[in-house]
């Protein structure tokens, strides 16, 4: 796979951190050792990621490769290992949809449906109106909440045709309902309600 | 079942507070000083004597790893990485303790570090939990206000910082020198061993790796004791444990079990049993996707510790259940965690990079099919010159679920294989 094939083919000319990303940056660094500021690269691909419209430019590999005293290539080949970096644009709802085994089983290919029946794409397009890119990822790790759907930062949890139609709707109308459990259960408790622990349910029930 | 007094995660599901004020409610950070004060060594062997085994799928004695970290700090630095980097299907726990039972982590940190004379410890969570990052920040935070971490963490007299790290998607990181070598600002490809960790680890230091659950439950271990945890679950499978159960259950869940409960028994208790019944269970994997599965008849009378699981074939792992009843497509439900692998290869080991493509395309051709009767056993073949042919345990991991696919279920491979030749001969 060639590198062309991986970035964006309009860059920006340049790329500087914000101020109040700056001061994240200082937070960042001391994080680590003295001389072991390459592990900071992660953290700063992060910021860079999101202090631009979810996507990293070539120009802010090159400030960070600076930065940090690494190579280009070093922080490329990190931006480019890691499948949460974006090198290219995406939508401003990136939807992630998990389809593996578990998620599978419960439903994924519905969700999956619903993202093409709604908005006309498949993994890894963007929607003709430009605010949804859809992704089918693997395993997101809330496999006991299945089907999951990521949008940018958030896990929508327990979904189906119907719910995931819903979920796109009000993105659309740039009203993202409450993150988690879209059926209403209480993180990973069963639905009916938890088998255990009475006493700390009661008084959890209680205090509200 | 387990007894609630007798279980550890008492706001796994989110209930109360997760911040410290609720922490502290629940018996967290009390007089952490104490159990320092009994000094390192002291610390290592009460977990040996609980019987802790690794909660991250291998099943490591937590306490024995321990130990192997050097007994002097030398001019090298000693530290402790928590490995948060939940990647493998099926599992889901380690999330539960980040969000809503922080406290126990950090404190376990302290306690582990100081154990193996660590003073800095990193927690490498997996970059798509932003949420769960934010919530254990925000725990971090609140420890360093209230003394208990720092220089001179819970009034211990022992120097003690926790930084948090976040991933970037790659499955891989939960290998622990993939993670090391992510933590170092590279990608993450395993590190051949030796040397191992405890000896040349993260930046060439002395290090060890565990997993969130190892470090979460040992606070508790310190103050109950070895023995009680030892008391619960069966001999060499001790203590209590995070079930993840998902898939075809009416009620999927995480619950917290005593090791050596029995298979059936846990998910008609707290997952609200088989869709459909017991009787249409087709099959379950019982430890996370690389585990192989096991048909029903095995699940019949399973018991979820270490031993019994390896007796028959499979393994505990993250303790990921992943329920599949007589509906599911089981070549294509396999056929997905091949696929899973071949993304996640880190593309370092030729067996592994070249062997994960070729088993997910044969996969995939048998979902519909379309391949001669002999080619199972070519795939077979496959799977075992990949088996233990690779740095890490991926390519292990890419060839039990299909191994245990062709064990249980040739029939139905094979029963597709004709169905797929009888119609391209109906179709000449």
């Amino acid at each position: 796979m060639s590198i062309q094939s991986i970035i964006a083919h309009e860059q920006p000319d340049n790329f500087a951190f914000t101020a109040e990303n700056e001061e994240k940056i200082a937070t960042i660094l001391a994080k680590y050792p003295e001389g072991r500021q390459a592990s900071a690269v992660m953290p700063l691909l992060d910021l860079a990621q999101r202090q631009h419209q979810n996507w990293i430019p070539m120009k802010a590999i090159e400030h960070i490769a600076n930065r940090l005293d690494m190579a280009e290539i070093r922080v490329l080949e990190v931006a480019s290992f890691y499948t949460m970096y974006n090198l290219k644009p995406v939508g401003k709802w990136f939807l992630q949809a998990c389809t593996t085994t578990p998620c599978m089983l419960r439903g994924a290919d519905d969700m999956v449906r619903c993202i093409k029946d709604k908005l006309d794409i498949s993994s890894g397009q963007t929607s003709e109106c430009g605010h949804f890119t859809m992704l089918e990822v693997e395993c997101l790790g809330a496999c006991v909440n299945a089907p999951i759907l990521q949008v940018n930062d958030d896990f929508y949890e327990d979904l189906d045709y119907q719910s995931t139609a819903e979920l796109i709707e009000a993105l659309a109308a740039d009203t993202p309902p409450p993150i988690g459990s879209v059926i209403g259960r209480q993180g990973s408790e069963a639905e009916s309600g938890a088998t255990t622990l009475a006493k700390e349910k009661k008084t959890a029930k209680a205090g509200k | 079942m387990l007894a609630d007094k007798d279980r550890i995660f008492t706001n796994i599901y989110g209930w109360h507070d997760a911040g410290l004020a609720g922490a502290k409610k629940r018996g967290d950070w009390d007089n952490t000083a104490a159990i320092l004060a009994r000094g390192h060594d002291d610390v290592v062997e009460e977990v040996k004597a609980s019987g802790l085994r690794g909660r991250g799928g291998a099943g490591f004695p937590t306490g024995l790893k321990w130990s192997f970290m050097p007994k002097e700090v030398g001019n090298r630095p000693h530290y402790l990485v928590v490995n948060a980097d939940e990647s493998e299907p099926g599992t889901c726990k380690d999330r539960d303790i980040i969000r809503h039972e922080p406290h126990k982590l950090l404190e376990g940190c302290l306690v582990a570090g100081f154990a193996m004379r660590a003073h800095v410890a990193y927690i490498y969570i997996r970059g798509e939990f932003v949420n769960e990052a934010r919530r254990l920040q925000s725990a971090i935070e609140e420890a360093y206000d209230a003394g208990l971490l720092g220089p001179d963490a819970a009034g211990s007299g022992w120097k003690f910082d926790i930084y948090l790290h976040r991933g970037a998607g790659a499955y891989i990181c939960g290998e622990e020198t993939a993670l090391l070598e992510s933590l170092e600002g590279k990608k993450g490809q395993p590190r051949l061993k030796p040397p191992f960790p405890a000896g040349v680890g993260l930046y060439g230091c002395p290090t060890t790796v565990n997993n969130v659950e190892s470090i979460a439950v040992a606070p508790t271990i310190l103050r109950r004791g070895g023995a009680w945890f030892a008391g619960l679950g069966k001999d060499n499978n001790t203590g209590t444990k995070l079930f993840c159960i998902s898939g075809h259950v009416n009620k999927p869940c995480n619950v917290e079990e005593e090791m050596g409960i029995p298979l059936k028994e846990l998910i008609e208790k707290h997952a609200g049993g088989v869709r459909g019944g017991w009787d249409n269970l087709l099959a379950i994997i019982p430890g996370g996707s690389s585990t192989p599965l096991m048909p029903k008849d095995v699940c019949e009378t399973m018991t979820m510790d270490f031993d019994s699981l390896r007796a028959a074939g499979t393994g505990l792992g993250t303790a990921g259940i992943i329920v599949m009843d007589k509906s599911t497509d089981i070549v294509r439900a396999i056929s997905r965690l091949s696929y899973f692998y071949k993304h996640e290869s880190c593309g370092q080991c030729t067996p592994c990079r070249e062997g994960t493509g070729w088993m997910w395309r044969m996969m995939d051709r048998l979902v519909r099919g379309e391949a001669e009767p002999h080619e199972i056993d070519t795939l077979e073949q496959v799977t075992r010159q990949v088996e233990g042919h690779t740095i890490c345990a991926l390519g292990d991991a890419a060839a039990w679920p299909i191994q245990g696919l062709i064990k249980h279920f040739r029939p139905e491979i094979e029963r597709r294989i004709k169905a797929y030749q009888a119609m391209i001969q109906a179709a000449e």
